[in-house]
C-alpha cells in the first residue's frame, strides 16, 4: 500500500509541475529547440506540404515568423497536422504551442476552450461552391440541395442558420477531413461544397477540372481566422499577438524582406523603434531587440506573405479585399510599436 | 464434565467470508476493503485533479452543455431532429444511428457467415473454393479500406438524382440513396397493427407448442398453414372490414433532390455492406470450426435415420455446434458494433461522428463527451454480451449437457 501511495503522490506532483511549466511556454520552446505549431491537414494557400514535404502557406508563415522571432531561424518549427475536430484538444493538452490553422474567432471558442485568439490573419466568410452544370447562380436557389461539409467547423452551424433563415431545406453530409469532403463532392454525393471562401478557392485547385466548378457570390458569415494560444501564459500570448502586428506594421511602413537592412540604417525615429535600434520592446516581450528584423527577413511583411500564399502571386489569386491595410480600404490594422 | 455443543457459526457470515475473502478468510476481506478504498481514492483524485486543472485554464466543464442548442443538422435521424434541438438529442440521434447500423450489420453478417461456412464445408468443389476465397480475401483486407471501397464504388456506379434509375416509377436509386414510398397511417391502421401483433404472438405460441410436441412425444405437427393464415390472411380480412390501413407517399423529383418518401442514404448502405461482409468472413470460420467440432458420427447417424444432409445439419449438427459457436460469435458482434465507428470516414452520422466529432468540437468539452461515448459503447457491449450469454445458456441447456 505504501508503494501505491508513493507512486500516486509522484504522479500528482508530476501533474502539478506540468501545470507550472505551462506558464513558461517560451522557455519550454527554447529548451526543446523547436516551436510546435498546429496546422491543417492540407489546405493550399494556408498550410499544405509541397512535393518535397516542406510546409507552405499563410498559416505556416505565421509559425515561421514566430520561430524566426525566437530562434532567428524560421525552419525551427515542428508542424503538427490537426483535423478540424482535434485541433482544440491538441492545443489544450499542450501538444502544440500555437494553433495556426484557419480557425474562426468566435466568443464560445475564446471563452470556453481555455485558449485565446491572438488576432486575425485573414478576414474570411463562408461561401458555396457548385458544379457549373447545375446552372445555379445564387445560394438562394439551393433549396433541397445536398451539402458536403467538414465536421467540427463553424461552417456546419452557419449552414444550418442560413438555410433555416431562408426557409430552405437541405441535406448535410459531414466528413472528418477536408480531403474526404472534397472527394465526396467530386464523386457527386452532394450538389454543394461549403467552407470559408478562401478554402473554396484553395480546394477548387484540388479538383480534376477546376473550371467546371464555380463559387457562388453569397458570403453567409463572418469568419475572422487567426492563431490561438493556451490560457495562462500572457508572455506567450503577447509574443504571438505582436508577431502578427509586426507583420502588418512592416507592410504599413514599407519594410520588406529585401529592403529591411537598408531601412534599419535609416534615421527615421519610427523605423528605428520598430527595427530595434531604439528602445527595447523586443526584450520586454522576452525576445531580442531585432525581433522585427528577424521576422521580416524570414517571411517578409504581411503583404508579401499574403501575395506569395493566397494573393496575386499564388495559384489562388485571391484579391486583398478586407485583408488590405486599414489605410487602403481593408481591415488589417496594428497598434503602434512604441 | 459437561460439554456444550459448539454452536455452528452463522451461515450468512460464512457465506460472506467465503465470497469476499476466499481462502484467506476475514483477513482477506480486510485487504479487499482497503484495496477498494484505495481505488476509490485514486478515482476521486483523478476527477478532482482534472476538474481543478480545467478550472485553472478556464476550460468549460460539467454536463450543462447537454441542454444547449446544437445548431447543426444531421442527415439521417430516426427520431425527429432539427438544428434547434439540444446536444442531448444529438447524442440520442447518434446512438440510434450506431445501433441501427450495428443491428442490421449483425443480422446480415450472421446470415452471410453461415452461408459461407456451409459453402466451405460443402462437398461441392466449386462451392467450397468460393467460400474459401471469400474468407481469405475479405478477412485479410483492412476494414477502413473496404468501407471506402464500397462507398466510392456505390457512389461511382450511381447516377445523379435527375438521371436516377426508376424502379417501376415508385422507387428511385441515385447517388443520393434509395428513395421508397413512405407508408402513411390511415383510419384502419391501429386495427391492422393489433391484428398483425396478435398474428405474430399466436404464431410464436404455435411454434412453441409444436416444438414441445416434437421433443416430448416425437410428434410432428405441421404449423405453417396456420402461421400463413395468421400472418397474412387475417390482416387482409381486417383490412377489408376496417378500411385501408395506410397509403403510400410517392417520392417526387423536386429541384435537386427527391421530396417525400423515405430514403436510405448511400453512407448507410456502404457501411452496412462493408461491416457485414467483413464480419461474415470471421463468422464463417467460427461456424465452420463449430460444425467441425461435432463428431462426424452424428452426421452418419443422421444419414442412417434417413434424414437428408440439410435436415441432419439443421436438426442435429448445428444445435450441437452452437455451443462452440456462440461465445466467439459474441466477440464478432461486439467487434462489428465497435467497428461501426469507422463511419466518420464516409460521413455516416453515427455516435462517434456527430457526438465525439461534431458536438465535441462545437462545445470543446472533450472529457465529458469522450467519457459519455466510452460509457455508452461499454453499455452496448455489455448488453450484447448479456443477451448472447443468455442465448448460449439456453442452447447448452436444451442439449441437456
Amino acid at each position: 500500500m505504501k508503494r501505491v501511495t508513493l507512486a500516486l503522490t509522484l504522479a500528482l506532483a508530476a501533474g502539478l509541475t506540468a501545470q507550472a511549466a505551462d506558464a513558461q511556454t517560451l522557455k519550454t520552446i527554447k529548451d526543446r529547440g523547436t516551436l510546435s505549431c498546429g496546422v491543417s491537414q492540407g489546405l493550399p494557400g494556408f498550410s499544405s506540404p509541397d512535393d518535397k514535404g516542406n510546409w507552405t502557406g499563410l498559416d505556416v508563415d505565421v509559425c515561421r515568423a514566430i520561430a524566426a522571432a525566437i530562434f532567428n531561424d524560421p525552419t525551427k518549427v515542428k508542424y503538427v497536422p490537426t483535423s478540424a475536430k482535434d485541433r482544440f484538444t491538441a492545443l489544450q493538452s499542450g501538444e502544440i504551442d500555437v494553433l495556426s490553422r484557419n480557425t474562426t474567432w468566435t466568443i464560445s471558442r475564446d471563452t470556453s476552450l481555455g485558449a485565446n485568439f491572438t488576432g486575425v490573419t485573414y478576414y474570411d466568410g463562408q461561401g458555396f461552391m457548385v458544379k457549373k452544370s447545375l446552372k445555379v447562380n445564387s445560394a438562394l436557389e439551393l433549396n433541397s440541395a445536398s451539402v458536403c461539409v467538414q465536421t467540427g467547423t463553424t461552417t456546419e452551424q452557419n449552414l444550418a442558420d442560413y438555410f433555416k433563415a431562408n426557409n430552405m431545406k437541405y441535406e448535410v453530409i459531414a466528413f472528418g477531413t477536408n480531403d474526404e469532403t472534397v472527394k465526396a463532392y467530386e464523386a457527386g454525393r452532394c450538389d454543394v461544397f461549403t467552407t470559408d471562401q478562401s478554402g473554396l478557392y484553395a480546394n477548387r485547385l484540388k479538383l480534376a477540372n477546376p473550371g467546371d466548378h464555380m463559387v457562388l457570390p453569397e458570403i453567409i458569415s463572418k469568419e475572422p481566422l487567426g492563431p490561438m494560444v493556451r490560457h495562462g501564459d500572457d508572455q506567450w500570448f503577447d509574443i504571438v499577438k505582436w508577431t502578427l502586428f509586426a507583420l502588418v506594421t512592416t507592410e504599413e511602413l514599407g519594410i520588406t524582406s529585401k529592403n529591411v537592412d537598408e531601412k534599419a540604417k535609416m534615421e527615421n525615429p519610427e523605423l528605428k523603434r520598430v527595427l530595434g535600434s531604439d528602445g527595447n520592446f523586443g526584450e520586454q516581450l522576452g525576445l531580442t531587440k531585432d525581433w522585427v528584423v528577424r521576422i521580416v527577413k524570414a517571411t517578409g511583411n504581411y503583404g508579401e506573405v499574403f501575395d506569395r500564399n493566397v494573393g496575386a502571386g499564388s495559384p489562388l489569386g485571391i484579391a486583398r479585399g478586407l485583408n488590405n491595410l486599414w489605410n487602403k480600404g481593408g481591415l488589417q490594422y496594428a497598434p503602434p510599436i512604441r | 464434565m459437561s460439554t456444550e455443543a459448539r454452536k455452528p457459526p452463522a451461515q450468512i457470515a460464512l457465506k460472506i467470508r467465503r465470497v469476499l475473502g476466499g481462502k484467506t478468510g476475514w483477513n482477506g476481506i480486510a485487504v479487499q476493503f482497503v484495496f477498494a478504498a484505495i481505488l476509490g481514492w485514486i478515482g476521486y483524485e483523478i476527477v478532482s485533479n482534472a476538474r481543478a486543472n480545467l478550472e485553472n485554464q478556464h476550460i468549460a466543464g460539467g454536463f450543462g452543455f447537454l441542454r444547449n442548442n446544437a445548431g447543426f443538422d444531421v442527415n439521417q435521424t430516426l427520431i425527429s431532429y432539427t438544428g434547434s434541438d439540444t446536444f442531448l438529442r444529438v447524442f440520442v440521434v447518434g446512438l440510434l444511428n450506431t445501433l441501427v447500423v450495428s443491428v442490421v450489420g449483425v443480422v446480415f453478417a450472421t446470415v452471410i457467415g453461415f452461408i459461407v461456412a456451409l459453402c466451405r464445408l460443402s462437398p461441392n468443389w466449386l462451392l467450397s473454393r468460393v467460400g474459401e476465397i471469400y474468407v481469405e480475401l475479405i478477412r485479410n483486407l483492412p476494414l477502413l479500406f473496404q468501407i471506402l471501397f464500397w462507398y466510392l464504388a456505390v457512389l461511382a456506379a450511381l447516377p445523379n438524382p435527375r438521371q436516377s434509375i426508376s424502379l417501376f416509377g415508385i422507387a428511385f436509386v441515385s447517388n443520393r440513396g434509395l428513395v421508397i414510398p413512405r407508408p402513411i397511417g390511415e383510419s384502419g391502421f391501429e386495427a391492422f397493427l393489433a391484428v398483425l401483433a396478435f398474428g405474430i404472438v399466436a404464431s410464436l405460441a404455435l411454434r412453441f407448442h409444436a416444438r414441445r410436441a416434437l421433443f416430448q412425444r416425437g410428434q410432428v405437427i405441421r404449423i405453417w398453414p396456420y402461421v400463413l393464415g395468421l400472418l397474412f390472411v387475417l390482416p387482409l380480412v381486417t383490412t377489408l372490414v376496417s378500411g385501408v390501413p395506410f397509403t403510400f407517399e410517392l417520392p417526387q423529383l423536386k429541384g435537386f433532390n427527391f421530396a417525400g418518401g423515405s430514403r436510405i442514404i448511400p453512407e448507410f448502405v456502404a457501411l452496412t455492406l462493408a461491416l457485414s461482409t467483413y464480419t461474415a468472413a470471421f463468422i464463417a470460420e467460427i461456424v465452420r470450426a463449430g460444425i467441425l467440432s461435432v463428431h462426424k458420427g452424428q452426421m452418419e447417424a443422421g444419414a442412417s435415420l434417413g434424414l437428408s444432409r440439410g435436415s441432419t445439419l439443421r436438426l442435429i449438427v448445428v444445435p450441437q455446434a452452437m455451443r462452440v459457436i456462440v461465445p466467439p460469435l459474441t466477440n464478432q458482434y461486439l467487434n462489428l458494433t465497435k467497428n461501426s465507428s469507422l463511419a466518420v470516414a464516409i460521413g455516416y452520422p453515427d455516435l462517434v461522428s456527430v457526438w465525439a466529432g461534431t458536438s465535441l468540437s462545437q462545445t470543446g468539452q472533450a472529457i465529458e463527451i469522450i467519457a459519455m461515448t466510452m460509457g455508452i459503447y461499454l453499455l452496448i457491449s455489455l448488453l450484447t454480451s448479456a443477451i448472447m450469454s443468455a442465448y448460449g445458456w439456453r442452447v447448452s441447456r436444451s442439449l441437456g449437457a
